[in-house]
């Protein structure tokens, strides 16, 4: 098993999240806290106007991607020391794809937790249980299909099209609409070219 | 049962707030602790000149009891060239100085996580691919007593053995510095000091270059190898103990540290190191908070003196500007400030005297105001000690984690929530803080559980696709 495996799969499985980490937390320290530590400080809160006060959002969000960020990892990283060293994969009839399949097994259960942790937040607050009640049943649903292990074609689909729909759906709690989606797409919108300029 | 034991000359921990490490040549093995008062944290700030007093007194004066705007004011700054900056902005309301400290605690939680991140990768990284860390070649003569028992009863005596014997000499040392250093002794502990870099930084750096090129089979004739391994020591020592770019510095600390924690992790057995580990916590968070504790002692005697921190082994993740060293303009744009690591106190007479305390107001561009630069150099210390647990503990979840990468990664992650919990508190309490129990304890806590419930668990769940080796 060669290095473009070990790397390839790596990319897959972590890149999306790497690039949200540099992209979105690595420039502020206190969401490298938040990441690690999962929780905010009441004291926190108070802190300078005017600087940035960490949302409940931003810590929905944060948090989501540290926990799919250590779940991606503790789930594929043993595969990925396998992958680097001899071996012939699926030799006793098993897929030989197994690498690539763990590889995007591993991506949609980083954005499930990223999307999940935020719908979860928003559930909290707003008191509506049953939307915790779905992220706990999709979490399971997800979880126990990987049982359909060697049947890797309904075990990736189904997970990438309930990341999509969770996708969605966080998309909406976090504040998102579609209008604000086309003018992010057609570089149109205001505040967010401010911010980036603000945050130089 | 006493094992074969390796000469190599101790180094022993140096001390916490001004930190010298203490070279013991014992006739016997020595892998004594470099990290003996290492093992506590401070805020950056060593006592700042007394007639620049006023108003802020943020985390500065990291070590031991902080004496807030009590000393006194009518001592003169020339006759004590303090090396840092004056930051003297009177009138700021406390409350503002509270929230600035939480806002920039969190910078330098981030500034400690790199280089604790650091460290720990090049300890798992040379222990998963390197075997001679691994095998069992000896123990040291601190660990006399020997693991292969054939029962489980003796083996745990022996360990705990082991651990009393290693915290007994620890202890020993510290009190031999803290009266070396109540006695101003100040060249022997210097020599001490210089004797064990050498030691890390030539030998150390040795060994380990000769086992990683034999182990990726790469031939090195003796002649390049010396030149390397002369010029890596003796940068090294210049910047360690001298002047030198600040990341250099660090990076440096950050190599002896690795160096040191792997040959613990080579030298230790099994047991004893995790009893070892547990010790140690406790030692740190007695002796660096109980009042007759050495390394409070220590503290508290450098506080009185008002001396600058040791450079050479605490980590800083800060630059200092010094009063006199970089002669600002104030009124131009974008000045250059020159970091360096400070040095020693016999040294201070190269400086001079400034004839007044001036204080450095370089306009860097984008910041607010000049209350801002001033933050900027707060930074936070961390022993070398520190590190060298950290990595300990992280390395050996590697080196006995059965080939499993999640005890290594849960350890790490015990670690650094830890450290920050460390820090967050350190924010709070303003005073010198063990670094090791939180953060040993939580990566115990997770080292045991991962690899007694969590591994069998992902194994057998995971076991239906396993690729099949050769």
């Amino acid at each position: 098993m060669t290095a473009a495996v070990f790397f390839g799969c790596t990319f897959i499985a972590f890149g999306p999240a790497l690039a949200l980490y540099i992209f979105t937390i690595a420039s502020d320290p206190l969401r490298v806290i938040f990441l690690i530590a999962g929780k905010a400080s009441e004291g926190l809160k108070s802190i300078n106007p005017d600087d940035t006060v960490p949302s409940m959002r931003l810590l929905a969000y944060v948090s989501g991607l540290g926990f799919g960020i250590m779940s991606g990892v503790f789930s594929f990283v043993n595969t990925l020391s396998d992958s680097l060293g001899p071996g012939t994969v699926g030799i006793h009839g098993d897929s030989p794809q197994f690498f690539l399949n763990s590889a995007f097994m591993t991506l949609v259960v980083v954005l499930l937790h990223v999307f999940w942790g935020v719908v979860f937040f928003d559930g909290c607050e707003k008191k509506k249980w049953y939307i915790i009640l779905i992220v706990f049943l999709t979490h399971l649903l997800v979880s126990a299909q990987t049982f359909l292990s060697p049947h890797y074609g309904i075990n990736l689909l189904s997970a990438y099209i309930i990341m999509v729909l969770m996708g969605i759906w966080a998309f909406f709690v976090a504040g998102g609409s579609c209008r604000s989606l086309k003018l992010c797409l057609l570089c149109q919108d205001k505040d967010f070219l401010l911010f980036n300029q603000r945050s130089r | 049962m006493w094992q074969q034991c390796h000469w190599i000359p101790s180094v022993s921990r140096p001390s916490a707030a001004r930190g010298r490490v203490m070279l013991t040549f014992m006739a016997s093995d020595s892998e004594e602790e470099v990290c003996d008062e290492r093992t506590s944290l401070m805020s950056a700030e060593s006592p700042t000149p007394h007639s620049c007093q006023e108003g802020r007194r943020g985390p500065e004066d990291g070590e031991g009891a902080t004496q807030w705007g009590n000393q006194d004011s009518e001592e003169d700054c020339e006759e004590d060239p303090d090396p840092y900056a004056c930051s003297g902005t009177p009138g700021r309301p406390p409350g503002l100085e509270e929230e600035l400290t939480l806002k920039y605690g969190a910078k330098h939680v981030i500034m400690l996580f790199v280089p604790v991140t650091l460290c720990m990768v090049v300890v798992v990284a040379t222990i998963k691919s390197v075997r001679f860390y691994t095998e069992k070649n000896g123990q040291l003569i601190y660990t006399p007593f020997t693991e292969d028992t054939p029962s489980v009863g003796q083996r745990l005596l022996n360990s705990v053995l082991n651990t009393l014997i290693m915290i007994s000499v620890i202890v020993v040392m510290t009190i031999f510095l803290v009266v070396l250093y109540k006695y101003r002794c100040y060249k022997f502990i210097h020599g001490w000091l210089i004797m064990s870099s050498l030691m890390l930084l030539f030998l150390f750096t040795y060994i380990y270059l000769g086992e990683v090129l034999k182990t990726y089979n790469v031939a090195m004739d003796y002649p390049t190898l010396f030149l390397t391994v002369w010029n890596f020591g003796a940068v090294g020592m210049v910047c360690i103990h001298w002047k030198g770019p600040l990341a250099l510095q660090q990076a440096y600390l950050i190599m002896i540290s690795a160096l040191m924690a792997l040959v613990f992790i080579k030298y230790l057995p099994e047991w004893s190191a995790w009893v070892i580990l547990g010790a140690i916590s406790v030692y740190d968070l007695v002796a660096v908070l109980c009042p007759k504790g050495p390394l409070r002692m220590l503290v508290e005697t450098a506080q009185e003196r008002n001396e600058p921190i040791f450079p050479a082994l605490i980590y800083s993740s800060a630059m200092v500007w010094t009063v006199g060293m970089a002669k600002l303009d104030p009124s131009s744009q974008g000045a250059l400030q020159l970091p360096y690591a400070p040095e020693m106190e016999d040294s201070y007479d190269s400086f001079g005297e400034p004839s007044h305390p001036e204080v450095l107001e370089p306009t860097l561009p984008g910041y607010p105001g000049e209350e801002l630069e001033e933050e900027e150099e707060r930074g936070v210390k961390l022993g070398l000690g520190d590190f060298i647990f950290y990595s300990v503990l992280v390395g050996k979840a590697a080196a006995t984690g059965s080939g499993d990468w999640n005890t290594t990664l849960a350890c790490f992650v015990a670690i650094l929530i830890g450290l920050c919990l460390t820090l967050l508190l350190l924010a709070v309490f303003k005073k010198a803080l063990p670094a090791l129990p939180i953060s040993i304890t939580f990566g115990l806590i997770f080292y045991f559980s991962t690899d007694n419930l969590v591994r069998p668990f992902m194994d057998t769940t995971g076991c239906s696709c396993r690729v099949s080796t050769l």
